[in-house]
């Protein structure tokens, strides 16, 4: 098997010094030879792991602080809790599912296929009862989408809270979703899919968690998936089987589904009445709020994700998504909103998905009021926080998809702030 | 099966003999003449040709023109296909009762699963419960987590009181003050609660528990009977406080314009810095602290830059830094230790346990075999175990695998709503689990 590579103590000191030279090794003359390139290294020299060691890799040590992280007094228990997708660190659009944000009500629990069924009743012609086999028997589809959090960024209504996109806009991920349409199963059931009726969705777990979503929905572009990235479901996503349901609010993306039911109204189920629902400053509340407005957000830099490289060129980097369908537009703002220049899109917004945006550019090294505003195929505009409060008060919780500001100072080092 | 060779020879010699003389005679006869005239029937029939070929080739060349314009036609469509993506994908095709999958559901099993309740009452069962059996099974199922008075503990959901503040701050959404529809709380109860054991209540149960929110809400009287009769004719208090999404109305008609891009504003002011710095451990999770620069002045920006450069900002930055893997148990108790905390799920709603783990609904769990039972500081126990800390029992194995077996018969009128773990494996594993843990 050869030796192993092991960083050795000689090694970890001399990649240091390196370090500390690799400051200057930007400008065009170095101070000496670079000993990483001039010295044999271990790892030029020794032996690697073989291709067994971890069957199902993990990311490399150096990368382990790239993780989900809840913020313990959100909520009374991590079993019903929330944790934060470290979107900080990430680039592209796809998320991993092993740092993709978790929500549960219950806890995330283990349902084997062999376990798994799925029910399909209500007002249908012939209630079926599914397995996992005959669901992977149906036509199946692949779609990108975001799953966004209705509460995503909710902390920040009263003002500037947390100090991390990671905890601000955290509550998203955007996976590939193998899946059935669920019009395949509605009309294998011989549902009744007039327009007046909805469809009521429901998980195995202890919550049980159900929303009623309108007929019209329930035929577009809903999918029972099973299969995320091209792998299975992870159990913290709704192994085996969970609904996909683009664009709308998170908590309608029932996982471990067990059952669909055809009803003739909304079942105003807790998940629908007491919570996901805002209420505004003349306590009257608003609910059945299902779509995400189009936002945007700059990942780097951000508070978790500082300049450390000084003057000269930066990329500003960040997501941009609507529930409305396609990303057009992302501009950003590097003085509070005075002036916006159009950022680069990553590649053409698939709709419902997230979409990566880009700005290179130069900066001067003086502190930054950074933003960014995205716009979506409907024409609509990513309002200001400001807008949102004339509109909705501030005792709303869900659906706060305003224009984040990081402050950034000479020394790189960016803050959540709110501006005038 | 070809023909022999002098069959084919011979007619063929005696033609070219019979042209021969044909010829001999036609020249003597009138020699000029003949050749003229030939020339002039020669003359024409390559005329002819010529004219012939000449129209084959422009329709030939028509032709060639055509199909060039029909491969350029299908090249252009598949570049065109190629670049706006609507290339050999389709929907999944789908059709009416097209595939014959699954199997018919029982009606026993719809039975067992659709027991979701509508707003007007459907799909309730038959039953009834009053306030005070109410009050009973709710201090027993509910009260570690929702009070005593359903005023809520710690973090957990209040279900009591609330109304009037909708408008306020802070508005305090109870079921009595907010929750529109009674058969919401019905059915999550029925379906959801208790946390932990779900699914576990009675019918009747769950109806003298809704009554006695009611009740807690002042909503109804003492001696109210909440049944499946009476149940649809209540009205909540909150019942007309709903509007539908109305954001396409008064926010999209106005969001949806083309946006400001220069000298959008004069002057750009600071207003607010982050109330929480969160620093990232290696460990995992966050620490929110207090961000003590926030009161320091920033700079306001205008189109000409930021109107002053702080020095040195002490902006504290959360940074995350590489972490070691913790060091893996290496002992063979490591399986059941690791089978042991997976079960500790079940508990872990409630007792917290691990460095620094504070009393929940339950007391913290840490160093709990060997310890006094009822021993731990600030715990309010009831009154099983605070006799059980008089008479200085402990908590042995023996003693864990009873209670946790059967709480309820163990320490009878425990308020641990835990109704047992059924293995015996779940018991050995979870001990094992809680005697790993430190003090």
């Amino acid at each position: 098997m050869g030796e192993k590579f092991k960083p050795s103590r000689r090694a970890f000191l001399r990649g240091s010094a390196a370090a500390a030279a690799g400051t200057v090794a930007g400008t065009a003359a170095a101070q000496g030879p670079d000993p990483l390139i001039t010295e044999l290294q271990d790892w030029a020299s020794y032996t690697g792991a073989g291709v067994d060691e971890t069957p199902y890799g993990m990311p490399i040590s150096f990368e382990s602080h790239v993780v989900r992280r809840n913020v313990e007094w959100l909520t009374a228990s991590p079993i019903s809790s929330i944790n934060f997708t470290p979107i900080h660190a990430l680039d592209g659009t796809i998320t991993p599912q092993g740092c993709a944000f978790e929500r549960h009500h219950s806890g995330a629990i283990e349902l084997r296929k062999e376990d798994y069924r799925l029910m399909v009743n209500g007002l249908v012609d012939r209630p079926l009862v599914f397995t996992y086999d005959d669901l992977e028997r149906f036509p199946r589809e692949n779609h990108v989408y975001f799953c966004e959090c209705a509460a995503n960024t909710g902390m920040e209504w009263a003002g500037a809270q947390l100090n991390g996109v990671q905890f601000t806009h955290g509550m998203i991920h955007n996976m590939e979703y193998t899946g059935i349409p669920l019009r395949t199963l509605l009309r294998e059931a011989g549902a009744d899919i007039s327009p007046d009726k909805w469809v009521y969705v429901e998980g195995a777990d202890a919550s049980s968690n159900g929303r009623s979503i309108p007929m019209e929905k329930a035929l577009d572009d809903v999918l029972v998936a099973f299969k995320a990235n091209g792998e299975a479901l992870r159990m913290e996503h709704g192994y085996p089987v969970r609904l996909v349901v683009p664009g709308w609010e998170g908590n309608m993306w029932v996982k471990w589904l067990r059952r669909i039911e055809v009803t003739d109204v909304a079942v105003e189920s807790r998940e629908e009445t007491s919570k996901y629902t805002d209420v505004y400053e003349d306590g009257t509340a608003r609910k059945w709020t299902w779509v995400m407005d189009a936002k945007s957000v700059i990942t780097s830099p951000s508070p978790q994700m500082p300049i450390k490289h000084g003057a000269g060129p930066l990329v500003i980097s960040g997501l941009a998504w609507s529930g409305h369908g396609q990303i057009t537009r992302v501009d950003v703002s590097k003085d509070g909103g005075i002036t916006w220049e159009t950022a680069r899109l990553g590649k053409q917004g698939d709709t419902k998905a997230l979409t990566r945006f880009y700005l290179d550019t130069q900066w001067d090294g003086k502190p930054m009021l950074l933003q960014a505003r995205a716009m979506d195929e409907t024409g609509y505009v990513q309002p200001t926080k400001d807008q949102l409060r004339e509109q909705r008060g501030e005792n709303a919780v869900y659906h706060n998809n305003c224009i984040q500001t990081w402050y950034v100072s000479a020394e790189g080092i960016a803050e959540n702030v709110e501006t005038s | 099966m070809s023909k022999p060779l002098s069959q084919i020879f011979l007619p063929a010699i005696g033609g070219t003999a019979l042209m021969l003389a044909v010829a001999v005679v036609v020249a003597e006869r009138n020699y000029g003449d003949n050749q003229i005239a030939t020339l002039e029937r020669q003359v024409v029939q390559v005329s002819e040709r010529a004219e012939k070929a000449r129209a084959t080739g422009q329709a030939e060349a028509a032709r060639v023109g055509e199909l060039e314009a029909e491969i350029a036609e299908i090249q252009a469509a598949a570049a065109l296909r190629v670049a706006t993506g609507s290339n050999l994908t389709a929907p999944a095709p789908e059709a009416e009762g097209a595939y014959g999958l699954g199997r018919a559901a029982l009606v026993e099993e719809i039975a067992a699963w659709d027991v979701d309740v509508l707003p007007d009452g459907r799909g309730l069962p038959e039953g009834k419960g009053d306030v005070w059996t109410g009050e009973e099974v709710f201090a027993d199922r509910c009260a570690s987590c929702h009070g005593d008075f359903a005023e809520g503990v710690d973090n957990w959901p209040v279900l009591a009181g609330g109304f009037d503040t909708l408008g306020d701050e802070d508005p305090v959404k109870t079921v009595g003050s907010y929750w529109p529809h009674l058969s919401t709380a019905w059915d999550y109860i029925s379906r959801s609660m208790p946390f932990g054991e779900a699914g576990t209540l009675t019918a009747d149960e769950t109806y003298a528990i809704v009554a006695y929110i009611l009740y807690s809400n002042d909503l109804v009287d003492e001696d109210f009977e909440l049944n499946h009769e009476n149940f649809a004719d209540f009205n909540m208090y909150n019942m007309d406080g709903f509007v539908i999404d109305d954001r396409p109305d008064l926010e999209y008609a106005a969001w949806r314009s083309e946006p400001c891009m220069e000298n959008c504003k004069d002057e750009v002011k600071i207003t607010m810095r982050s109330v929480f710095l969160v620093e990232t451990p290696p460990e995992g999770g966050s620490n929110s602290v207090m961000n003590h620069a926030a009161g320091e002045e920033l700079p306001s920006f205008t189109a000409a830059g930021p109107s002053f450069i702080p020095e040195g900002a002490k902006a504290t930055q959360a940074v995350a830094q590489d972490t070691a893997a913790p060091a893996a148990l290496a002992d063979d108790g490591a399986d059941l230790i690791a089978d042991g905390q997976k079960v500790f799920k079940k508990c872990a709603a409630c007792h917290k346990v691990g460095e620094g783990a504070k009393n929940a609904s339950g007391p913290q769990l840490n160093g709990i075999v060997g310890r006094t039972i009822g021993g731990v500081e600030g715990f309010k126990y009831s009154k099983v175990f605070q006799a059980a800390l008089e008479e200085g029992r402990v908590w042995d194995e023996a003693a864990l695998t009873e209670f946790l077996a059967k709480p309820k018969s163990y320490m009878k009128g425990t308020k641990m709503a835990f109704s047992g773990l059924k293995k015996e494996t779940d018991l050995t594993a979870v001990i094992a689990y809680l005697a790993s843990l430190g003090e």
